[in-house]
């Protein structure tokens, strides 16, 4: 996944979409910010979300953290290789290191997250308070 | 507004992440805690621990009066031997946990952690019996620890270490000795917090820079890098060392914690001894008990511990050990739940996650190698 073509969250979630399928990760500044990653829970397949559910919870060395929904629908893969390695998700937040797959039930949920531009925008300013 | 170590710069320079830390900017992180946390355990890694609060006693009652202070037997050190204690309070319970440093009857050094260096040097004072001066002598210290399996092999090689070599090679554990560097004193201390083989420099503050840089230097070659805070808790959590503000506070008293070894209650009068002694009869309310979750999640600080159900404690530490690959936790708990108890589970976020005893220290280092 492009960094550039995701959608994102100030809870610093990924989302990439194609068609009506959302590909949702955890940004490098988040997994920076974590620390190594040693435990993630996901929630089951075909469970239905809501937009900005808690979905997921990342357990590092240090903190724990909530993985949020960016857009609602339907839970269709969860990703196991990050559950059974969860340093994937520091070594590579937007490839390997997906989290899940979302059947969106409405796509255009996605304009109300930040993009690319606009996330770095949000990650300056919270750097500078 | 925060403090800065003289070692802050470097820290930055070198891609420290910058927290806050009891009132001072301190790394706690560099590579990674994890990566930070096997260097040490397999190599050697530099910590500012200059933060850390000194606090000297001299006179001519130094001694007696440290004795008094706190509760391990401190009369029984010899010149250039170091002991671990705690400092009570009047109802036994912990102000501090801090290292007692015997030069002479007349010269005594405690080291008291960060966040309660002005705590206990106004409680010294409020205490204070005989002919003994009391002085807060952390801003002008600074503190470098080097520890891992090749500590020892670092120092040597260090030109500031020559003149003291062949002392340093067989300096035992819990002993320190004093020397001159550049007309200012040096003081090497064989301990340390992470479990393994090492040492504690103290050192003025305007050397503790170049102190740093030519160690991270001179170790280069055996793998020597600066840890953060991060990885110093891991650390000291594997081996189960106690944390101030975690297994020890002012509810705390040492014999919940498991520090009855450092409680001497036949030494004589000390402040908290009553009280200790007290409570020593009647038997502790509490237990500090190592817990291991046996399904996945990560104990926390906080979390509470159910024996069957009943809310019987609360997890004091807790983390996903790096060395072992195991979730682990100290915990208080009621002294009534039995030591090998079956039935034990951790509120975890609202759930429920089953966890066995496991027995304390969870790891053991090369520390007396």
């Amino acid at each position: 996944m492009v960094p550039e073509e995701c959608r994102f969250t100030k809870e610093h979630e990924w989302v990439y979409a194609e068609d009506d399928v959302a590909v949702i990760g955890i940004s490098d500044y988040a997994t920076g910010e974590l620390g190594d990653i040693v435990y993630v829970e996901l929630p089951e397949v075909d469970t239905e979300v809501q937009q900005m559910d808690p979905i997921g919870t990342i357990e590092a060395v240090k903190t724990v953290a909530e993985l949020f929904s960016p857009v609602s629908g339907t839970i269709i893969e969860i990703n196991e290789e990050i559950i059974e390695d969860p340093e994937t998700v520091n070594k590579s937040p937007f490839e390997d290191g997906w989290f899940i797959k979302v059947k969106m039930d409405d796509p255009g949920e996605l304009e109300v997250l930040f993009s690319y531009e606009e996330y770095q925008e949000f990650l300056g300013e919270q750097a500078g308070e | 507004m925060a403090l800065k170590t003289p070692l802050y710069d470097s820290h930055v320079e070198l891609g420290g992440r910058i927290v806050d830390f009891a009132g001072y900017l301190m790394p706690v992180s560099f590579e990674g805690i994890v990566a930070e946390h096997e260097r040490v355990r397999g190599k050697v890694g530099l910590f500012d621990v200059s933060h850390m609060g000194e606090i000297e006693l001299t006179g001519s009652d130094a001694m007696k009066f440290a004795d008094y202070a706190v509760s391990n037997n401190v009369g029984r050190l010899k010149d250039g031997q170091i002991c671990y204690t705690v400092c009570c309070n009047e109802k036994g319970h912990v102000l501090d946990d801090l290292l007692v440093y015997r030069f002479s009857g007349e010269r005594i050094l405690f080291v008291v952690n960060a966040v309660n260096t002005a705590k206990i040097h106004e409680h010294l004072l409020k205490i204070r019996e005989g002919d003994a001066e009391i002085a807060n002598i952390s801003e002008e210290t600074g503190q470098i620890a080097v520890q891992g399996p090749a500590s020892r092999d670092l120092l040597l090689r260090s030109p500031m270490f020559a003149p003291v070599k062949d002392r340093l090679k067989d300096l035992p554990y819990y002993s320190f000795l004093a020397f001159e560097h550049e007309g200012e004193e040096i003081i090497l201390s064989r301990t340390g917090y992470t479990g393994e083989l090492g040492y504690e420099i103290y050192l003025p503050v305007a050397m503790t820079l170049r102190v740093w840089r030519d160690l991270l230097e001179e170790g280069r070659s055996l793998g020597a890098a600066p840890i953060g805070l991060g990885a110093r808790d891991t650390l000291r959590f594997e081996p189960c060392y106690c944390l101030y503000g975690h297994e020890i506070d002012e509810e705390t008293s040492p014999l919940e914690a498991g520090l009855a070894w450092v409680v001497k209650l036949k030494k004589g009068d000390f402040m908290g001894r009553d009280a200790l002694l007290a409570e020593k009869e009647a038997g502790p309310a509490r237990r500090l008990t190592g817990l291991e979750l046996t399904e996945r999640g990560i104990p926390r600080q906080g979390c509470t511990v159910f024996h069957n159900d009943e809310a019987v404690g609360c997890v004091t530490s807790g983390t996903f050990s790096p060395t072992l690959g195991r979730s682990l936790a100290m915990a208080l708990v009621k002294s009534s739940v039995p030591a090998a108890a079956e039935g034990i589970t951790i509120g975890i976020r609202g759930k429920s996650v089953p966890a066995a005893t496991a027995a304390m220290p969870f790891y053991k280092g090369s520390v007396n190698d």
